[in-house]
């Protein structure tokens, strides 16, 4: 105990050594962290929102001239306005890029575990907080060469988000593998050294710094899923790393991993021996587990707000855990469904297809239980519970076309349409937005210590979902037409030129959504500096982070670090005077912990 | 006109969340601007805000699938597609019923138990025997889609039936050959060192061999009288010295050819190369391989339920059995331009949304009415070289 005292006192001296550049920019405090990946976050998700808004004009108007589209890529890549092929395909690579790794992952999961996991673990900090600040800089640094690499003559990566090399590899083969490739792949190294060094960091932080009673079984979901996440990381990313370097020997050393036979601008190239098909194994390795590094942590923020917000335990903890784990160990062994008409015997496709479709089985339990959660609640719909609700509608209904998507005989039809597009928008990427909005709703007032606007909270909702589902709900149906993803245009085929109107229809849905979004920058930023001073639970919450003060303090808890009693989800506990039980409330006489 | 449209709609949302934002600057003054707690008004509203949303939700689903509906793929028109067409209806009535459900159950819950005044929740933690249920259910469910979904996999990457015709497709950027066996039922080897602007497949014939052969020495003799005139020790002359190797590498791999191949270099000879539309008999096992020459592109034919990559080092294949005549489709449809499409569905480049081929599917007479009118790649060969096929004159200059 005087340890935890005489570290209590240590930090209270740090805090007032504290310099402009130690507390805002190269700050080792967990909650700033958390501040800093958000914000990047955002800044990276506009730029890529921008992008999806600039292609989906030329999907709708196809070859017509826009002075937007000149405004923001100017006279070389929409000369008169009229989008260059080859931007278009850069546009959605980068897009892919951005939402998938900067927003989705480094921005949900960095936000989200810095700012929670010592906080609800009873933590002074993370294990490591100098790690923890070059897990951000390294992000930082990879942010800003990705978005330098816009900025190359020949232009940013193009070959879509997943690489896929000899197109990704020769310069020859279109003009964005040139200097914009480059600097992809050292973004993307720089990127995953920042995600395991984070990672390592948040999974040595739960196993060893939780406080005195917090066992395994105490622990809130949100901290399961990442933890989870965490170890997917780590043991994914750096196979990911391997496939990048590879790409970078094949493309600038003159190596063969990847190349064989190539003709190409009028030469036959030398490379001899290489596959393709290996690139496509090493990236799907991590590319699945990606999936889940993203929704693991989105459906941990979920459970945690439902449960707060319905008043009422998550049902089935213990259950909730074992499909977190079950769709972590399965996320490993189903890489092959992104690869089943890549000419892989048609037995490991089989394979495949069996260990994609068990996902769904753990994937189901969650969705009951998150319903059942809701059954004799008393719901209280905050913005963070109306996101974490319409984050429920899109898992179920992304999740379901997965079916389609995971069964090889079915794959052969939609694979890289526009039904696949439809459908990890909806279960990835939609889930996991609707997930992040509910987790700045619900922990602003912890960030910040101010109070978010809940009108404006609940405008920008409606918006989002209702704009979100009509971009995407519609897209399926080109999906079953055949229309294949990546195309500049369907105007040169005369069978898929009768959607016109729907890719109209999707481009207005696309631009309301991106404009619903400055409703959320403004609430964000307003409320920032101007919103209510937030009281200190404002969510009457159980979990420890809502019994530090509202300001920020080094280390956390003023005194002694608080010691935990019970699990976190005593909500609408019988016999209880209020609705809520936070956890370091000492169990009484004769009641029992946790399930029963 | 777009152009307008667009600026109109960018005008009209500023407008809206500037009036959005004026209202709630407004409200928070009034409202005493505590955030953390809902008002029972305010939480009834949001729940039933839920409600609509749900009747929008369904009736966007039901708009679309009667707008959109009818123009998604036609009945399959291969043997294997329509066991496929099956097990995705199979899917999609699974997949209804599960998001009515579960959408419905959300709704209900969401209006039955908002907060309101003295309402309380219940303290349910878990319940192991509805779990089991909800477990074993799914479970159950999908025993039948990956069963059947196996069996549907496995019919489509059944055996090659006997009097399969082979063809060939062979992708680049940005078009498609399609490459039928001549006389001798025998698709000729190919490989990329053979490729050239007369031979663009890199097919492997007694001729292709002597002209590849004529053509490096030639670009070796050139390399080696320009190394001449560059000065020696820099950064020239390694890049001519390095050009040379490469150049003698490949000689060296077609030499190896000349002597390794005898058997198998003229079958390529009567081959037959087809562009823009192919045609394939109604009825008879399409047996397709496919080799790339530049980057991965994927031939997808859509109505045959059918697709395979083509990847650059291999040779992929799939095969199908056409059931529906171009004719009889067009009739089906009622659209007397439909034509059945082989396009490109792995992003290849500038113009990968333009890389298409049109397939026909004949009967077998006018199918073997085709095939006979299409010139062989040698005769295309020693026409695009001024040269008479019985002309030896090739020959001699090379020897």
């Amino acid at each position: 105990m005087s340890n935890t005292a005489h570290a209590a006192d240590h930090h209270a001296e740090d805090h007032h050594q504290e310099t402009f550049i130690s507390k805002y920019v190269f700050s080792q405090d967990h909650k700033m962290i958390a501040k800093q990946f958000l914000v990047t976050g955002m800044f990276m998700a506009t730029i890529g929102m921008l992008m999806s808004t600039l292609f989906r004009i030329q999907l709708a108007w196809p070859g017509e001239g826009f002075a937007v589209l000149n405004f923001f890529l100017g006279d070389k890549w929409a000369p008169e306005g009229v989008m260059d092929p080859n931007m278009y395909l850069a546009l959605g690579t980068i897009h892919g890029t951005i939402m998938v790794f900067f927003l989705l992952t480094a921005g949900l999961s960095g936000t989200f575990a810095n700012l929670l996991i010592p906080y609800q673990i009873g933590a002074r900090d993370m294990a490591s907080g100098f790690m923890n600040m070059l897990s951000y800089w390294l992000f930082a640094a990879s942010s800003v060469i990705m978005v330098l690499s816009l900025f190359v003559e020949t232009g940013p990566a193009s070959a879509g988000w997943t690489v896929y090399p000899p197109l990704s590899a020769l310069p020859q083969a279109m003009p964005g593998s040139g200097l914009g490739m480059t600097l992809w792949l050292v973004s993307m190294t720089l990127f995953i050294a920042s995600s395991m060094i984070g990672g390592l960091n948040y999974i040595v932080t739960i196993v060893n710094l939780r406080t005195s009673g917090m066992s395994m079984t105490r622990l809130p979901l949100t901290i399961w899923a990442l933890l989870v996440t965490a170890i997917l990381g780590l043991l994914s990313f750096p196979v990911l790393l391997s496939a990048a370097l590879l790409l970078l020997f094949d493309r600038s050393f003159g190596t063969s991993f990847y190349l064989s036979d190539i003709f190409i601008a009028g030469e036959a190239l030398d490379y001899n021996g290489g596959s393709p098909i290996l690139f496509e194994h090493l990236f799907w390795f991590l590319g699945h587990p990606e999936v889940y590094i993203i929704l693991l942590p989105a459906l941990g923020l979920t459970s945690e707000i439902i449960a707060t917000n319905a008043r009422k335990p998550i049902f089935g903890y213990k259950a909730m855990i074992g499909s977190i784990l079950a769709i972590a160990f399965l996320s490993f062994i189903v890489w092959g469904h992104h690869m089943f008409l890549t000419g892989m015997d048609p037995f490991l496709g089989s394979v495949f297809t069996f260990t994609t479709l068990l996902i769904a089985i753990p994937s189901a339990v969650k969705v009951f239980n998150y319903l059942t959660t809701l059954y004799k609640a008393n719901i209280r719909f905050t913005p963070a519970m109306m996101f974490s609700l319409g984050m429920v509608s899109t898992f179920i209904s992304g999740g379901l076309t997965g079916i389609i998507l995971a069964d090889a005989a079915l794959d052969i039809t939609v694979h890289d349409t526009y039904f696949v597009v439809a459908h990890f928008h909806i279960v990835m990427g939609f889930s996991a937005v609707n997930a992040m909005f509910a987790g700045v709703y619900h922990w602003f007032p912890k960030m910040y210590g101010r109070m978010m606007n809940q009108k404006l909270g609940i405008i920008h909702f409606w918006a989002t979902l209702i704009s979100g589902y009509g971009v995407f709900l519609p897209m399926h149906f080109l999906g079953l037409a055949g229309v294949p993803r990546r195309y500049y245009t369907n105007s040169e085929f005369p069978l898929f030129d009768s959607f016109i109107d729907m890719n109209v229809l999707m481009t207005v849905f696309a631009i309301i959504a991106a404009l619903a979004q400055f409703i959320f920058f403004f609430n964000f930023f307003y409320s920032m500096k101007r919103g209510p001073v937030a009281p200190q639970n404002p969510w009457r919450s159980n979990t420890l982070e809502w019994t530090t003060p509202v300001e920020h303090i080094h280390g956390n808890w003023p005194g002694d670090l608080p010691v935990v009693h019970r699990w976190p989800y005593d909500y609408s506990k019988p016999g209880k005077a209020e609705d809520f039980v936070p956890q370091i409330v000492p169990l009484e006489e004769g009641e029992v912990d946790g399930e029963h | 006109m777009g152009f307008l449209l667009g600026f109109a709609a960018t005008l009209l949302a500023v407008v809206l969340i500037v009036q959005i934002i004026r209202v709630f600057e407004l409200t928070s003054k009034l409202s005493g601007n505590d955030q953390s707690k809902v008002s029972f008004k305010d939480n009834r509203t949001r729940a039933f805000s839920w409600l609509l949303f749900m009747i929008w939700y369904f009736a966007l689903f039901i708009w679309v699938v009667q707008k959109w509906g009818p123009l998604v793929l036609p009945e399959a028109a291969s043997v294997h597609g329509e066991t496929i067409d099956f097990l995705f209806n199979l899917n999609w009535v699974i997949i209804l019923i599960a998001f009515i459900i579960t959408h419905l159950v959300l709704i209900t819950f969401i209006l039955r138990y908002y907060a309101r005044p003295g309402s309380k929740a219940e303290f349910i933690t878990h319940n192991n025997k509805l779990e089991m249920i909800w477990t074993v259910v799914p479970a159950a469910v999908l025993a039948v889609i990956i069963i059947y979904g196996l069996k549907t996999w496995d019919e489509y990457n059944g055996d090659v039936a006997g009097d399969a015709i082979n063809i060939e497709l062979y992708a680049k950027q940005f078009d498609w050959t399609a490459r039928f066996a001549g006389d001798d039922d025998q698709l000729g080897k190919a490989n990329f060192n053979f490729i050239n602007t007369s031979n663009p497949l890199g097919l492997v014939t007694e001729q292709t061999i002597k002209i590849r052969i004529q053509e490096l020495n030639d670009q070796i003799a050139e390399l080696k009288e320009e190394l001449n005139h560059v000065p020696k020790d820099g950064l020239k002359e390694s890049q001519k010295l390095a050009a040379i190797h490469h150049k003698e590498t490949q000689l060296s791999k077609i030499h190896a050819f000349r002597r390794n191949n005898e058997l198998a270099k003229n079958a390529a000879k009567d081959d037959k190369l087809v562009k823009v539309e192919f045609h394939i008999p109604v009825g008879r096992q399409v047996n397709f391989s496919m080799r790339s020459q530049d980057v991965i592109h994927s031939a997808f034919m859509p109505h045959f339920r059918a697709q395979m990559n083509c990847v650059p080092g291999m040779v992929t294949r799939m095969r199908f059995t056409p059931t529906i005549t171009t004719a009889e489709m067009r009739r089906k449809t009622g659209n007397p331009e439909f034509d059945y499409l082989l396009l490109c569905n792995k992003v290849c480049g500038a113009a990968h949304y333009n890389m298409q081929m049109n397939v026909i599917v004949d009967t077998p007479e006018d199918y073997a009415k085709w095939l006979a009118e299409q010139t062989t790649f040698n005769a295309k060969l020693m026409a695009t070289l001024g040269l008479s096929e019985t002309d030896n004159q090739l020959a001699q200059n090379i020897q």
